[in-house]
């Protein structure tokens, strides 16, 4: 009883129970949720693992003429070479020793396919962030500019551009033009749009009260832009980045498949889907889950800083 | 007609479509003129677009394999129907439809299901956006090895990937009914079902459009991106992977042809539905008056 009064009188205590009761109450109520939610998806993966890959291990033992214990069951279903659904410690143990154990520059290293994957992904992001943006700027500007590019940004979009990635990556090589750039083209095509979209909208944003004001105080329409537009519309960029990163990646992976699975986590995926290597798809494919969650969050954290510099709550 | 008459004309052409374009658009018509011009708009749009398009690719002799010509590109279409309509049947009747069907359902009856548990659903959300962000396309060579080559896997790889997008927008969207109106549900002693039927569902409906809308372009692209991993021989990304290795740029572009009018369509048919259902929603209302 006494602590808790201890707490209700402000500026009383330590200091150091109403941080740790915050912490407490923010981890039980955003937290905790998430991790069991994980920990239900880990169940679930495991409970998938031994029912897909029991048929195998029955089968195996009827030829050797042996009973099955459950545990050994267990055991077997948890180790196989190429499982049908790998149990996910054996991910982990792939994705531990093809990125730690093994050498970055070694073509046996996901550091280093991620490495390409990521390099193309950025670039594009990069520039169809750039397009994206300079775009939104002279539509917002320019009454003619707004009646003639709008139909084609959204014309540009009819085109499944991911379907006809293949293409794309073999018309660029039937210039010369190989590597990087096809892969980034293809991200930049596809993250452009999102980017234009939501900075139309933000940069519209604000209010005529606003804008208003600004023309009272005579204020050019550079620093109309500068000053209230581009602020405004800030957090409509970062959520746009967000859409746009995500697709990027996904772009950049596609790119790879045709480029005859030579580097990168798409080739990486189409290796291991024609040599049947289960554990290295899924291993793959973590890799890829993992870098698409840091990029949204390294996103969403300069999307924090920036609100916050500009004192949104 | 020579290049130069080819290119010049492609030009004027569309110079005159675009021209118009701005003289209608500052045209300030009410009712039926405005519908009339709404619609002229995007027509003398994709007129210009493809003489242009004519226009460059012939009279500046672009190679084919880069860029053909659109007249080339129709010629392509009518004389190969029947494959591309095996291959749409394959992939879209199929494939799309069965696993949209399927990914959608499930992403609704799961959110339905979730929402009765505060404490799942604030596990749920955060996690079901980061997965929409994930590049789940990746699982198609998975999805391949599981359920074999023909349509199934693919609309294997189209549940997974509809999934999350809806059941991320279904459960924002429940919450979406005021407290007001929740309260007003709770003196008319409304049950649970009730309450949802009436009031928590048509509310969440611009949401729950919002996925769909997302995901009919989602579904065809990942039914399409799944049959580069291994495929029966029909199917538009089958057939768009070896048309390509065959240097057949124009049947590539017939098949993305026959994909942007059915994504189109299918786009355009949720747009109306929206509209029917949500009628009441202050942008329908507006575009009404």
């Amino acid at each position: 009883m006494a602590s808790s009064r201890e707490l209700a009188t402000p500026g009383g205590g330590s200091g150091f129970w109403p941080i740790f009761r915050s912490l407490r109450s923010a981890l039980t109520s955003r937290a905790l949720p998430v991790v069991a939610v994980l920990l239900g998806i880990l169940a679930i993966w495991y409970l998938g693992a031994v029912w897909l890959n029991a048929p195998f291990a029955y089968d195996v033992a009827a030829r050797s003429d042996t009973e099955l214990s459950f545990a050994e069951l267990l055991s077997q279903t948890m180790s196989q070479q190429r499982p049908v659904l790998p149990a996910p410690h054996q991910v982990a143990a792939e994705m531990w020793k093809t990125v730690v154990e093994i050498a970055p520059t070694s073509k046996r290293s996901l550091l280093y396919h991620s490495g390409v994957t990521l390099s193309s992904t950025l670039l594009g992001f990069v520039l169809g962030t750039t397009l994206g943006v300079v775009l939104a700027i002279g539509i917002v500007h320019s009454r003619v500019l707004d009646r003639s590019l709008m139909p084609w940004i959204i014309t540009s979009q009819t085109i499944p551009i991911l379907a006809i990635a293949p293409m794309i990556i073999v018309i660029f090589a039937s210039q010369g033009i190989t590597g990087l750039l096809p892969k980034a083209f293809i991200s930049m095509y596809l993250s452009f749009f999102p980017v234009a979209v939501g900075m139309v909208k933000g940069l519209r944003s604000p209010d005529a009260m606003h804008l208003d004001l600004m023309r009272t105080y005579n204020s050019s329409r550079l620093q109309t832009l500068l000053k209230l537009r581009l602020p405004a519309a800030m957090p409509f960029l970062f959520a746009s980045m967000k859409v746009g990163v995500a697709i990027s990646l996904v772009g950049a992976i596609i790119g790879e498949l045709p480029t005859g699975a030579v580097a990168g986590l798409g080739a990486r995926l189409l290796a291991g889907s024609y040599y049947g290597q289960t554990v290295q798809i899924w291993s793959a494919l973590m890799t890829a889950a993992l870098l698409a969650a840091v990029l949204v969050i390294l996103i969403d954290i300069a999307s924090r800083a920036v609100t916050s510099r500009m004192g949104v709550r | 007609m020579s290049t130069d008459a080819v290119l010049w004309t492609g030009l004027i052409v569309w110079a005159l479509a675009f021209a118009a374009n701005l003289g209608l658009s500052r045209i300030d018509a009410k009712g039926g003129a405005k519908r009339s011009i709404d619609l002229l708009i995007p027509i003398l749009f994709g007129i210009g677009l493809l003489a242009l398009w004519e226009g460059l690719t012939r009279g500046l002799g672009v190679p084919t394999v880069i860029l053909p010509p659109p007249s080339m590109i129709w010629d392509q279409i009518t004389s190969s129907v029947p494959t591309l309509w095996a291959d749409f049947k394959q992939t879209y009747l199929k494939a799309v439809i069965a696993g949209y069907l399927m990914g959608c359902g499930a992403g609704f009856v799961v959110a339905i299901l979730v929402d009765r548990s505060p404490f799942l659903r604030a596990g749920l959300l955060p996690v079901g956006n980061l997965v929409s962000a994930l590049p789940i396309i990746g699982i198609a060579p998975i999805m391949v090895m599981w359920f074999g080559f023909d349509w199934p896997s693919k609309a294997a790889v189209v549940v997974v990937m509809t999934f999350f997008p809806m059941l991320v927008n279904t459960l924002a969207g429940l919450t979406a009914a005021g407290r007001m109106e929740r309260d007003l549900m709770a003196t008319y002693a409304a049950s649970y079902w009730q309450t949802l039927f009436s009031l928590r569902l048509p509310a969440a409906m611009p949401f729950i459009f919002n996925a769909l809308k997302i995901n009919s372009t989602l579904a065809l692209i990942g039914a399409i991106v799944a049959e580069f991993f291994g495929t029966p021989i029909v199917g538009m990304g089958f057939r768009i992977s070896t048309e390509v290795g065959r240097m057949n740029v124009d049947m590539v572009w017939a098949e993305i042809f026959v994909a942007a009018i059915a994504g189109s369509l299918s786009y355009g048919l949720l747009a109306l539905a929206e509209r029917a259902v949500t009628f009441w929603h202050p942008s329908n209302r507006s575009a009404r008056a």
